[in-house]
């Protein structure tokens, strides 16, 4: 069979610094082509590059036996070649036919075809097998999975052949997943070429059929799915194996008094809430997407605050209605949407470092501002200044500006959510090395996680969340089965330790 | 063991904009009628009816634009002095003649055509934000009137004042024109791809471009036709004062007026989102709100003080309406706050 699309001795360099070294790739019709690396290995480049956002230095690219170089977006997309990308191109406000149609309306007699068009999304919608998005829906009623596919949908009315999907399942639910994977299927057997840029290695064993390895930029390797495992697959793409991603706890870590405590809270997405946060503890907090995870955070946090129940903080009742009382008492929530929640994008480092400070403590502003060097370098930030624009940061070093922000405070409690969501694997140790380094001062942790790994290999305690409620508690070192079944509640209690 | 947990799904609750501004329509016309009954009048009477269509008829006009342009992402400020310098250009072209009647209302249209493409190719081609561009091209016609009429100038022959002055029943032309020119600009907006395009580039001119659009066409497009309506509303003051004046739009305050008529009327301020029918449900709110307090006599202050409250709370009101509600698991009634 002839390759769809081949990539042969591609390279790229942005500012001089080379990003993509001699990659080479071949994609066959009908079939998934997996693409993985770490964060910065160049996936995403070599992605734009085939989607015509950027232009690469050197190589070739061909597409259907012809040499291609696209220079925009649309040209690829008309040529057959679409990318849905993890932030959509799409029109919040209109509907899905229009989204889908955009810039291509379909006329009658000089004027739009409004009912025509929606049939035709009908139609296209049908051919990936979903029945349940209207084409007159306005866009911002769907889901972020429905959004996806409306997505698809616009790259499958190109008549592409070739579908590039950037961490597709980022930002979707369990059930939602499956929707895609039966979506992909439905693509394949259109003939259409998938490249499937993922994280997630269980995604990427269990649709694709050629498996894609970069790392800094060059490419380790590109072999069939069926000759890999999971083991050997991490090892090619970090060189290292998974049990060193973990540091040990510290030395001198002890597990002090009870730092925090929450009695029978609860409000209107979470309940009956039973939670201990010892001095020096790490607790993981597992559970299924909409299990309450995030909620937890957010009411101890006082963002969205409990109703009902009582908290205390080092054996004082404190109630915390709002973020500023939680500040004020020492708590800290490193949030899991760092662009959104975490960070002024357009401010620099100093003053995304100082925001808190600055806004609950402002007397200890001048104090703060002489200690935050120090902090940023002990985080390992790279970072071209102290007035440097945080947006221009990598997704890691934001984080470690995150992380900085909440350590000027001091805080007693530190909640993290998704702590390491969208950052490459050196500041995901870096990160766990902190965690480690704050249990050893006496800190109490609490990481919300939807990765198993993370929790198993960090916590010192597991709490599992399921329907809102904590459905069991277990301890360090627990297999990824038992989490999972009492995150899914088919777990007995029994393995409740207490 | 088919335990799948239902998963928490965010629900957007979301009325029809336009719905609700007619909905708040019937309120105050509810109100109002009650209002103005205490004071022994009628507000269904046919001359009330008139005054209320009458007052609707030439901000309509200048919103109906005002609403292509918002949607698009721009502002135009220009409004005011485009209507007094289209006033002007046909009383003086007419000069009391009914021959002339017809190119008057020509050059006064093809002037205000000028005007509003300059206003498009200042905001697409040299980047300046609609705002200032128009604030600019305003200033520039308020000097240009200023320096050249010292008064009210020309003179609009009686059959054209007729226009003005008449209608079907207690339906004035006027209005009835104005209605017609919405429902052309409503068809224009969902029938043509211009018209699609208009809220892909105030939606987001991102999206908009990487869909390949020419994104400077929907924008030049939309100021073009907002001066042109606020040019008919030139003409219609002009109809209805016999006389061209260069400061029948300043006065009238029809910049700001008619951007909070579309606002009212559920259009985003920041484009994208917003119909025509709902900027024509918020100009008969004014024009409801202007007739119930001059029945009453009510301070002209205070009316404004009443127009300024309504602004606010219809746009607290849209705000808030957008909620994205998480889905509450556990019982609300024992929440304290």
């Amino acid at each position: 069979m002839t390759a769809i699309l081949s990539v042969s001795d591609v390279w790229k360099s942005f500012f001089g610094v080379p990003v993509l070294k001699g990659v080479s790739l071949e994609l066959q019709p009908g079939s998934v082509h997996g693409l993985i690396g770490e964060n910065g290995a160049g996936k995403s480049t070599l992605m734009k590059i085939v989607a015509g956002v950027y232009t690469k230095d050197s190589g070739t690219v061909r597409f259907d036996g012809r040499e291609v170089d696209y220079t925009h977006p649309l040209q690829a997309m008309r040529a057959g070649v679409a990318t849905v990308f993890q932030e959509f191109n799409l029109l919040p406000d209109r509907s899905v036919a229009e989204n889908v149609f955009l810039g291509r309306e379909p006329r009658k007699g000089g004027f739009v075809d409004n009912r025509g068009m929606a049939r035709r999304t009908a139609e296209l919608l049908a051919e990936l097998g979903i029945d349940f998005i209207d084409p007159e829906a306005r866009v911002s009623s769907l889901t972020v999975a429905e959004q996806q596919i409306v997505e698809i949908t616009k790259a499958l009315s190109f008549d592409a052949r070739v579908i590039s999907m950037d961490e597709p399942t980022a930002a979707l639910a369990d059930h939602e997943v499956e929707l895609l994977y039966g979506i992909i299927r439905r693509l394949q057997q259109r003939g259409v070429a998938i490249l499937y840029v993922s994280h997630r290695l269980k995604e990427i064993f269990d649709l694709c059929d050629t498996i894609t390895v970069l790392k800094d930029g060059a490419l380790i390797s590109s072999t069939p799915a069926s000759d890999l495992d999971a083991a050997e697959l991490v090892r090619r793409m970090v060189g290292r194996s998974i049990e060193a991603f973990f540091p040990d706890p510290l030395p001198g870590t002890e597990r002090g008094p009870v730092r925090l405590r929450v009695s029978g809270g609860g409000n209107d997405y979470i309940d009956g809430i039973d939670l201990q946060l010892h001095a020096g503890e790490i607790v993981g907090i597992a559970g299924l997407q909409g299990s309450g995870r995030t909620e937890l955070a957010e009411a101890i946090f006082g963002a969205v605050p409990f109703s009902r129940g009582t908290m205390e903080l080092d054996g004082a009742a404190v109630r915390i209605g709002s973020p500023r009382r939680a500040v004020r008492s020492g708590i800290a929530l490193i949030t899991e949407d760092r662009k959104a929640q975490g960070l002024a994008l357009a401010q620099s480092v100093l003053d995304n470092a100082l925001l808190v400070i600055r806004g609950v403590f402002p007397s200890r502003t001048r104090a703060a501002r002489r200690r935050i060097p120090g902090v940023l370098s002990s985080l390992e930030v790279s970072f071209r200044g102290l007035d440097q624009e945080v947006q221009f940061l990598s997704g890691g070093n934001q984080q470690k500006v995150v992380l900085a922000k909440w350590l000027a405070t001091d805080p007693r409690v530190v909640i993290l959510d998704e702590p390491t969501r969208g950052i490459d694997v050196g500041a995901k140790v870096a990160v766990y090395t902190l965690m480690r380094e704050l249990a050893a001062k006496g800190v109490a942790i609490l990481m919300v996680s939807s990765e198993l790994p993370e929790v198993i290999g960090m916590s010192d305690r597991i709490v599992v969340l399921h329907d809102g409620r904590i459905s069991a508690e277990l301890e360090p070192g627990s297999s990824e089965e038992a989490v999972l079944s009492a995150a899914t509640g088919t777990g007995a209690l029994g393995e409740v330790v207490q | 063991m088919t335990a799948t947990a239902a998963p928490a799904r965010r629900r957007r609750i979301r009325l029809d904009s336009t719905v609700i501004v007619y909905l708040a329509l019937i309120g105050v016309i509810i109100v109002g009628a009650i209002l103005v009954a205490t004071v022994g009048r009628n507000f269904f009477s046919l001359g009330n009816i008139r005054d209320i269509l009458t007052g609707m008829s030439v901000l309509g006009f200048v919103a109906i634009g005002q609403t292509l342009v918002i949607l698009v992402g721009s502002l135009d400020l220009s409004v005011p002095y485009v209507i007094s310098l289209s006033s002007l250009m046909a009383a003086t072209t007419m000069a009391g003649q009914p021959g002339n009647i017809a190119a008057g209302v020509l050059v006064a249209l093809l002037v205000a055509l000028v005007i509003g493409t300059i206003n498009g190719l200042i905001v697409t081609g040299l980047k300046v934000n609609g705002f200032i561009a128009t604030l600019g091209t305003g200033l520039i016609i308020s000097g240009y009137l200023s320096t050249t009429y010292q008064g009210s100038t020309g003179s609009v022959p009686a059959q054209f004042q007729f226009i003005g002055a008449t209608g079907i029943g207690p339906v004035p032309i006027s209005t009835i024109i104005m209605l017609a020119l919405a429902t052309v600009v409503f068809l224009f907006l969902r029938k043509t791809r211009t018209g699609h395009h208009i809220y892909a580039v105030g939606g987001s001119l991102g999206v908009a471009r990487l869909s390949g659009l020419r994104t400077a066409t929907p924008i030049i497009v939309a100021h073009a036709i907002c001066s042109v309506t606020a040019a008919l509303a030139g003409l219609l003051l002009a109809s209805r004062l016999g006389v061209g004046t260069p400061t029948v739009g300043s006065q009238g305050g029809y910049d700001l007026l008619s951007i909070a008529a579309v606002v009212l009327g559920g259009t985003l301020l920041a484009g994208g989102r917003g119909s025509i029918w709902g900027t024509i449900g918020g100009v008969a709110i004014f024009a409801v709100l202007d007739s119930v307090m001059s029945v009453l006599q009510v301070n002209p202050f205070l009316k404004d003080v009443v127009r300024g409250i309504v602004i606010v709370a219809a746009v607290a009101i849209y705000t808030g309406r957008v909620v994205l509600e998480r889905r509450a698991r556990f019982s609300t009634k024992e929440v304290r706050r």
